[in-house]
């Protein structure tokens, strides 16, 4: 069954101050239908780029190369009418509610706009609807909260309302750009809770962008890390963490203190996360890795398969196994 | 938003008392005596002053007699013109018309090209911009007087199109009379009407709940609408009313200019007479017509924007 | 939405704040400075420059265009049109000064003075102030001639009273903000006087702002003076003075006689301009928003 979503050999380059920069480069992953993909990289990584691209929410200017193809048609080659059908099959859950629901309408204004502008649905039945909907996310009293303003709300219940609104238009595919990112810890676990339930109910694919790796992990069937604008590895989210193909991956891995040991130092990953046009050629890792030998700074690096997974590394092979044992700097 | 309501209006009244007081009091500070400043320096037999003295309460204390004033002026009875020996009501009631006709004019041309442009500049393209930008920075360095001279020059002794002093009878004449007045009063507030409302429309155009509500696949004249310019509403509607506030004091510039007998030039020809009753009278008029029109724009705000419970709007 | 790329490299590419402010300048900008320059000349050495005298007049010669010397010809009375310009830039300008600098310095006292003490004092003076708000400027200087006759005098002091109340709000946001920083606290610790250190300290801070606002008022009262000359509620005919000018040529241009008029018109919007246009520059680069 071919997949739901088809990202080919995707390249983004944006316009900024200094002329146009890459973002992403010749990026390559998919989504099957009801799979929930996870995309990690730290800032300037891409995967934020990756999933505007997707929607088509690029900033002006942004030029595309590659394909990106949703249930067979190409995104990229899309206008006006057609294009606007494919926005409403592919929900987006940003990362700031509060910056993204407009302050000066009720909840419930947020909540029906999609299905009584293009879907003719009365005010009162998109109401109810809306209503249901809040209950399922756990907000409670939804007939109050619909009649308030965002500014009533607090963060999580906005992310939730969101959500909510999300799943209300009937997607086939949801973007979560950093949800929850914004949210303090305890609702952060909640609303992720709340999330996942739902979508797994609803057999809805999902692409989850997020710098916490075991987040993703938890909630995603596979994972893919991004580094310097380029996928570095893509892995079935539960072997991600025991086994790590790829020199990035399994740093960041270890970075996340185990609450089970007690450690002198914390580890971090030396020198700073890079954007793709920052990056140098050969790896793109090279500068950072500790297990970095001369001919990784000049050889562009491919994609290899491996155990199921596919890492951009030519050491994969030999490295296999021995990435998490203390091996680092 | 009663409480806002409420604070608002006793702002109002507050205002209105201390204005009218220093509008009262500045009779005092003229130098030489109340009665010397009532009759202009004329000079009256001794019986006239007497029954001056006894009609204008000057044997009275001060605080009495401002009492006296302000509260026969909450009943329309703002005194009598000494000089011409009519009630200042009249003489108001005769004037005011033609100032409110202008200021209507002029605000109708100040909203509708004003935020026309401003809107049109923002959501079009580079070139359209640009000619906006250029007719606002034009109209922005003409002030009233300026732009009353220039245009009655061009438009009414060379070219003939329009009057360019006087009333006019009837109503369409009179409009036609009050065209070159209006797009003088107006010039300057468009070029600001229209800068604002080009900023704040292109500021809304960058938010993210815009891109929200792209990203939903409505059809863009849907998300301007609903959340671009009603978003942008906000701060355009307190613009467009503080300028439509400042026309109630520039009128008076363009009347003169124009030879309206309007209650500006009316004014101005009271103080030039030392028509003190005249002057206190439309400056209580003004200072309350300034004031409910700053109420009304606050109320505005507070409707527009849910986010505000109480206070002024921000600044 | 702006988006964030980590671009560390831009950052150290800007150059000195100064040296940027005069590249943008542009010709325009440099225009602006002289057109300013030359007003400000004029307004002190105008007698001394102006070919003819100003207030001699020849009615044979009344409305007659130009012709010699006489570069912008007579107006309606036979006088010299050049030289009354000239000689009117003083009026003019020093007037719009007048006004700014003590608009700027009441509002400044006042903003300080309320944040400083706060509490009832900037509540009690913030009242005041709303009523000064009521006053729209025109009204003020209407007032002002009505009680002391008119004159340059009584306008500009109207005018910079109410200007005051704009720059006491403005200025009292940065006045408190300053106020709350916590090296205000320390030294209040130390002993240090609330004159001292309002006059050292919060003063300076804030004088970019306080520059900023008189600039704008300048423009603003420039033009609000010579409305009122125009009018005939400041300075008084038979004074060379770009707003009497303006006023006095209407009826040489109502018969068809523009050039006094529309001179005059022509010194205050291009000084107005001029003004106006370096004020944004100045604000912009500041703030470094471009729009």
């Amino acid at each position: 069954m071919s997949p739901l979503l088809e990202v080919r050999d995707l390249t983004v380059r944006l316009q900024m101050d200094a002329g146009m920069r890459e973002v992403i480069t010749g990026t390559t992953l998919s989504i099957a239908e009801g799979e929930a993909l996870g995309l990690v990289g730290e800032s300037g990584s891409g995967k934020s780029m990756t999933a505007k691209a997707i929607a088509r929410l690029l900033p002006k200017g942004a030029e595309t190369d590659g394909a990106i193809s949703f249930d067979g048609t190409d995104v990229l080659a899309l206008g006006g009418d057609e294009l606007r059908k494919h926005r409403a099959e592919v929900a987006v859950v940003f990362q700031d509610p509060r910056a993204h629901i407009n302050p000066v309408r009720r909840i419930s204004d947020f909540m029906t706009e999609s299905l009584r502008i293009l879907n003719d649905v009365p005010k009162a039945e998109a109401t109810s609807r809306a209503a249901v909907a809040l209950e399922e996310v756990g907000i409670d009293d939804p007939a109050k909260r619909l009649k308030q303003f965002p500014h009533e709300l607090s963060g999580g219940m906005l992310q939730r309302v969101m959500i909510a609104t999300a799943l209300l238009s009937e997607p086939r595919l949801l973007l979560a750009d950093e949800c929850t990112t914004a949210l303090d810890v305890t609702t952060q676990a909640e609303v992720m809770a709340i999330l996942d339930e739902l979508r797994r109910d609803r057999g809805l694919s999902m692409l989850f962008i997020t710098h916490d790796l075991e987040l993703a992990g938890a909630v995603c069937d596979r994972t893919c890390v991004m580094y310097a604008g380029q996928v570095v590895e893509t892995r079935a989210a539960d072997k991600l963490h025991g086994d790590p193909l790829h020199p990035y991956s399994a740093a960041l891995v270890q970075a996340r203190p185990d609450i089970t040991s007690t450690a002198d130092r914390l580890l971090a990953i030396p020198g700073r996360p890079v954007s793709a046009f920052e990056a140098p050629t050969g790896c793109r890792f090279a500068p950072r890795c500790p297990h970095v030998v001369g001919a990784c700074r000049t050889t562009d690096q491919v994609i290899v398969e491996l155990d199921g997974g596919r890492v951009r590394c030519e050491r994969a092979v030999e490295l296999r196994g021995n990435l998490l044992d203390g091996a680092h700097v | 938003m009663l409480a806002f309501l409420a604070r608002r209006m006793a702002m109002l009244v507050a205002t209105l008392l201390v204005a009218s007081f220093a509008i009262y009091g500045a009779l005092y500070l003229a130098p030489g005596s109340p009665i010397a400043a009532l009759t202009g320096g004329r000079s009256v037999p001794p019986d006239v002053l007497a029954q001056l003295e006894e009609r204008y309460h000057l044997n009275e204390p001060f605080l009495t007699r401002y009492w006296i004033w302000f509260t026969s002026a909450l009943h329309g009875d703002l005194g009598e013109s000494i000089p011409l020996h009519e009630k200042v009501s009249t003489l108001i009631g005769q004037r005011i018309g033609v100032t409110i006709q202008l200021v209507m004019l002029t605000a109708a041309i100040i909203i509708i090209v004003g935020v026309g442009l401003g809107i049109v500049g923002a959501l079009g393209r580079g070139s359209v911009d640009g000619g906006v930008l250029l007719v606002s920075t034009v109209s922005a360095a003409l002030p009233a007087f300026a732009a009353a001279v220039i245009l009655q020059f061009v438009f009414g002794v060379t070219l003939g199109w329009f009057p360019v002093l006087g009333n006019g009878d009837g109503f369409l004449d009179q409009l036609r009379h009050l065209t070159l007045p209006a797009l003088a009063l107006a010039a300057t507030s468009v070029a600001l009407v229209t800068r604002v409302t080009r900023t704040a429309v292109r500021e809304e155009l960058d938010r993210e709940h815009v891109q929200t509500a792209v990203s939903r696949g409505l059809p863009w004249r849907e998300v301007v609408r609903r959340h671009v310019l009603r978003n942008a509403a906000i701060p355009i509607t307190t613009v467009v009313g503080i300028t439509i506030a400042s026309l109630i004091a520039l009128a008076a510039i363009v009347e003169t200019a124009f030879g309206l007998n309007g209650l500006g030039a009316y004014l101005v020809q009271a103080a030039q007479n030392k028509d003190f009753a005249v002057v206190q009278g439309i400056s209580l008029v003004l200072v309350f017509a300034f004031v409910i029109t700053n109420v009304v724009i606050d109320i505005a705000y507070a409707i527009l924007d849910p986010r505000v419970t109480l206070g002024s709007r921000a600044q | 939405m702006s988006i964030e790329i980590l671009d560390p490299v831009a950052d150290v590419e800007e150059a000195a704040p100064s040296r940027r402010r005069l590249r943008q300048l542009g010709w325009v900008g440099w225009l602006s400075i002289g057109v300013i320059a030359v007003a400000l000349l004029l307004a002190v050495l105008g007698p001394v420059f102006a070919p003819f005298d100003p207030n001699s007049s020849d009615l044979s010669y009344a409305n007659v265009g130009p012709f010699g010397s006489h570069l912008l010809g007579f107006d309606g009375q036979g006088r010299d049109v050049l030289s009354r310009l000239m000689v009117g830039a003083r009026t003019t300008v020093f007037g719009a000064a007048f006004v700014a600098i003590v608009a700027v310095f009441i509002g400044a006292t006042l903003a300080i003075v309320t944040a400083w003490f706060g509490g009832k004092i900037d509540a009690g003076v913030s009242v005041g102030v709303d009523v000064l708000f009521a006053f729209p400027g025109i009204l003020l200087a209407v007032l002002a001639a009505a009680v002391f006759g008119p004159s340059l005098f009584s306008a500009a002091l109207a005018l910079s009273l109410a200007y005051s109340p704009y720059v006491a709000r403005v200025l009292r946001g940065a006045a408190l903000k300053e106020r709350a920083m916590t090296y205000i606290a320390a030294l209040e610790v130390q002993g240090f006087g609330a004159w001292r250190l309002c006059v050292r300290h919060l003063l300076p801070n804030i004088s970019s702002l306080i520059v900023a606002q008189g600039t704008i008022l300048f423009g603003f009262a420039m033009v609000d003076l010579a409305a009122i000359s125009f009018l005939g509620l400041g300075v008084q005919t038979p004074q060379a003075d770009w707003g009497v000018m303006v006023s006095d040529g209407k009826t040489s241009l109502l018969q068809g006689y523009p050039l006094v008029s529309l001179s005059a018109v022509l010194c205050i919007v291009a000084v107005v301009a001029a003004v106006s246009f370096l004020g944004d520059r100045l604000d912009t680069s500041s703030k470094g928003v471009r729009r």
